[in-house]
């Protein structure tokens, strides 16, 4: 497992693993905002939050279907599933990594990202928290995507649109704690709720993606 | 009995292929599988490997015993020839790579990005990846594609010792290994009978 997980990390930050790709795309997305809206302070503010979750999560989206699809073409995801490792060991170690390698540099970024919307000064932790609560559940749902369209030739766009679907609670509990954070109201209950979905997921989805995958690999 | 497949029947793509296929294979002996394009080696081994259902019959082997070879090496292109293999070596539990180096020549390679090899010197180096599994029962799917006359013999000699070591090899492959002891299993008397076309599903295969 760790071996696997050392392995896809060092395959990321490699030459051609797309390490970096996601960060600078949240990066330039986060940047053209401005431009788009116009030097209004106040009205950036108002739209912070939303606009880096939005962003963080299409970045997270763009590396989706690197999870499996190089495994797939090179043959080494049969052999995965005959070496002794379990499949929903595999399917978690894969989310885990591309958390690692993707999500977590957007998480990082995020606040430094902030201050070009202008985000109002109580909302940088709140939005640090609820990025690092809900891009977990963006990476395993994200997983479980990739493993349904593991076999396809150009599955990614048809990955876009099963898993977008399935990223709208984790938008919406997200970007309303980094909203309310940032407003200076009470994050409770979103917070929660963030947290559950992301458990949930966690605990589920490993499940249905190994049993999709398996089925995927006949 | 190292492994032992009884009366197995195996589809590709919803059209069974084959049907009745019958072998054993003891410690120290070595099956190869012949039969003409699309006969269903490949699916045959499959399925043998787990990676895909049977139609019927039985499969039965000591578990985590078997390791399946396919046409793909799973070779990261990123990753040296070193890493590559001591990753399968972690995977399946064992540590020692200098061996499966020194038994495919590949000492020299070792610190070699695999994206930088030839055909032969990857296929090799797949190869090599079955002595890191400390597996029993080799499944193999045409090995020697792409391999020379030299790197054939090596592959030849790496299975005798396997089967020496009281390992046992099945063998999907249309090239003359060199394998003289190898028992020959021909597969095109096991080719499942055509659907007939009043069946509904068959009008849509």
């Amino acid at each position: 497992m760790i071996a696997l997980l050392t392995r896809d990390m060092r395959l990321a930050v490699r030459a051609g693993g797309g390490f970096g790709l996601g960060l600078a795309f949240f990066l330039i997305v986060v940047v053209l905002v401005p431009f788009g809206v116009g030097p209004q302070g106040a009205l950036l503010s108002k739209i912070a939050p939303g606009i880096l979750w939005l962003g963080a999560l299409l970045a997270c989206l763009l590396s989706l279907d690197r999870i499996f699809a190089l495994d797939w073409e090179d043959g080494s995801l049969d052999l995965l599933a005959t070496a002794p490792l379990p499949m929903e060991g595999i399917v978690s170690v894969k989310a885990l990594a591309h958390w690692l390698t993707t999500s977590l540099p957007l998480v990082l970024a995020a606040p430094v990202l902030g201050v070009l919307l202008n985000l109002p000064a109580p909302g940088f932790g709140w939005l640090l928290v609820s990025l690092a609560l809900g891009t977990p559940a963006l990476s395993v749902i994200g997983t479980f995507g990739a493993a349904l369209t593991v076999g396809l030739k150009r599955g990614g766009l048809l990955l876009s649109l099963l898993v977008l679907p399935l990223y709208v609670p984790t938008l919406i509990f997200g970007a309303e704690v980094a909203r309310r954070g940032a407003e200076g109201y009470d994050v409770t209950t979103p917070l929660a709720l963030l947290a559950g979905i992301t458990c949930g997921t966690i605990a589920l989805l490993p499940f249905a993606s190994a049993a999709v995958l398996k089925i995927n690999l006949r | 009995m190292m492994l032992r497949v009884a009366d197995m029947g195996v589809a590709r793509g919803g059209v069974p292929v084959l049907d009745g296929v019958s072998f054993a294979l003891d410690a120290g002996e070595a099956l190869v599988l012949r039969g003409p394009n699309g006969i269903g080696k490949t699916t045959l081994l499959r399925a043998v490997a787990g990676l895909q259902p049977a139609l019927g019959g039985r499969v039965e082997a000591a578990p985590e015993s078997l390791v399946y070879a396919g046409h793909a090496d799973g070779i990261k292109a990123a990753l040296t020839v070193a890493e590559n293999l001591r990753f399968w070596a972690q995977v399946f539990g064992t540590g020692d790579i200098a061996t499966a180096l020194e038994t495919f020549r590949l000492g020299p390679l070792e610190h070699r990005q695999a994206g930088a090899l030839s055909a032969g010197q990857k296929r090799r180096l797949g190869l090599a990846r079955l002595l890191v599994t400390g597996r029993a029962v080799w499944l193999l799917d045409e090995p020697t594609v792409s391999l020379d006359t030299e790197a054939v013999a090596m592959f030849a000699g790496a299975v005798r010792g396997h089967l020496a070591a009281g390992g046992a090899a099945l063998i999907a492959t249309h090239i003359d290994l060199g394998l003289d002891e190898a028992r020959l299993l021909d597969l095109t008397p096991c080719r499942a009978a055509p659907l007939g076309l009043d069946d509904f599903d068959g009008a849509f295969l």
